[in-house]
């Protein structure tokens, strides 16, 4: 039978909160050492250089075609094996970020693409370095189409944050699981926990609209001033990052 | 017209290749560009002019040969005897001294006119801001344009847009200035209003190499026109030797066709 009273108990249960705040905290860490990754690894692959190339390459190639639970695990798990030894907050942050990067690689890549080669040529003869084209001409551009499919990523990793459980990270699956264990009230604190990741999902909603409005403002201007909502070509992106669902 | 300078060589190119892959685009051209002095490229298209003119800037690096910007030579330094390759800081720095001026203006997207053509001294020359901005502000007024100056390049027409990327060339000071096409994706109203600004600045006695369509203004504004066709210089010589009395087969069925009177 569904318990409303236990369902009411635990919806304002501080330990789950707490867990929730866990889980986000865990998501924004990885979420950065996932833009480090993948912005070096952006750049690298489109190097002129095979050298760093061919890194960049096999790094995506390899965490996009493992699964990221295995990869917790072997970082966890096996890496003490040879001597390496992490702690559970640090393999989790390692593990989805470094996993996040692979795919946030693709993501910063096609963007950086998708600028037209006149960009890169007007700012080289003005006498820009190539370090200050990327800088002031390609990367503001490149943002604009990257921006919508970071923020569905980063509400990808925010549920793929509850692997982490797996490892005895005590985010918020694992308190649930932890809490389950002693209340035995195992869907009244499921549907809680539920409750909770979709809290999460919905106000990152919020914060991306207003991401995605702020940046496509200073391109489209005339598209905000006739009150339409600014396109960019970003379709492809978001297929490339549908198509990445981790869990 | 400032009569050009004699002495002072400001663009020297001595045997420029390039290929494309198996496509020998570019077979061995010199030129030598007098300070002041007004060259206009014409040609069928696929002749290589384009790629030509990027060759001076090493936008597309030349295989073999050499370009001279003003004595300097340009992207290789000498070292024991043989030639290397300079790093990117100074070959951008080199770059400095050319402006150039593309078929599809390439203004940054996502700058108004007036941060368009503050971005090089602000960013290459390091300018502080209220310099670049006095500086951009008088090159938007000398190009006409000093009421567009907050606006994005998508709120420009094609021929607003050109004059900006004039513009934005002109702030660096270049000795140089190299013109790829600069009418050819304008509506034919708009091709007069950049063809003035070209033509006032080749009166102000700026040194420009030119690749264009348009004789009548090469007529006009040209110290030498040069046609090229097949990666060749095929003829070269003022505008009334060379448009008036091609000698070349090539370069006289190439007139007519353009002329579009015979």
């Amino acid at each position: 039978m569904w318990d409303w009273s236990t369902f009411f108990h635990y919806l304002h249960s501080f330990y789950l909160i707490k867990g929730a705040g866990i889980s986000l905290a865990l998501s924004i860490g990885a979420m950065a050492i996932g833009l480090l990754f993948g912005t070096i690894a952006a750049l690298m692959r489109r190097s002129r250089h095979r050298l760093l190339r061919g890194p960049a390459s096999f790094y995506v190639w390899l965490f996009r075609g493992t699964p990221v639970l295995v990869q917790l695990i072997i970082i966890y798990t096996g890496l003490p094996q040879l001597g390496l030894k992490l702690g559970v907050i640090s393999s989790a942050l390692i593990g989805l970020g470094v996993n996040e990067g692979a795919y946030l690689a693709e993501i910063i890549r096609a963007g950086i693409s998708a600028v037209p080669r006149g960009q890169f040529e007007a700012a080289r003869a003005i006498g820009m370095t190539r370090a200050t084209t990327m800088r002031v001409v390609v990367m503001p551009q490149a943002l604009r189409i990257i921006i919508p499919p970071l923020g569905n990523a980063f509400n990808g990793l925010m549920k793929t944050s509850s692997l982490a459980s797996v490892i005895s990270m005590e985010e918020l699956l694992r308190r649930t699981e932890l809490l389950i264990q002693v209340q035995f009230k195992v869907l009244e604190i499921f549907i809680v926990a539920a409750l909770y990741y979709l809290v999460l999902t919905t106000l990152w909603g919020f914060v991306q609209q207003r991401l995605e409005a702020h940046f496509s403002r200073s391109v489209t201007t005339s598209d905000r001033s006739r009150g339409r909502a600014p396109q960019t070509a970003t379709l492809g992106l978001n297929q490339a990052v549908l198509s990445h669902d981790a869990t | 017209m400032t009569p050009p300078d004699d002495a002072r060589l400001m663009v020297e190119a001595d045997g420029i290749h390039k290929y494309f892959a198996d496509h020998h685009v570019l077979r061995g051209i010199d030129l030598n560009v007098r300070k002041g002095e007004v060259v206009v490229i014409v040609g069928p298209s696929g002749g290589g002019k384009s790629t030509f003119l990027r060759s001076l800037n090493h936008l597309d690096a030349p295989d073999q040969g050499w370009v001279r910007i003003d004595g300097e030579l340009l992207g290789y330094r000498s070292s024991n005897g043989g030639m290397v390759a300079v790093s990117d800081a100074i070959l951008s720095q080199q770059r400095r001294q050319i402006g150039m001026v593309f078929q599809q203006f390439n203004l940054f997207s996502h700058m108004t006119a007036l941060e368009n053509i503050m971005s090089g001294p602000l960013r290459v020359l390091r300018s502080d801001r209220a310099t670049a901005e006095d500086e951009a502000r008088r090159q938007l007024a000398l190009v006409g344009l000093e009421d567009k100056a907050a606006s994005y390049p998508e709120q420009l027409s094609g021929g607003q847009q050109q004059r900006v990327a004039i513009a934005r060339a002109l702030a660096m000071h270049p000795k140089v200035m190299l013109f790829d096409e600069p009418t050819s994706s304008l509506d034919p109203e708009m091709v007069a209003e950049v063809l003035q600004v070209m033509l006032d600045l080749s009166r102000q006695g700026m040194t420009m190499v030119i690749v264009t369509h348009e004789i009548q203004f090469a007529n006009k504004a040209a110290d030498r026109i040069l046609f090229m066709d097949e990666g060749q210089i095929v003829e070269q010589g003022s505008p009334a030797e060379l448009v008036s009395n091609p000698r070349n087969e090539r370069t006289q069925k190439f007139l007519r066709l353009v002329m579009g009177n015979i």
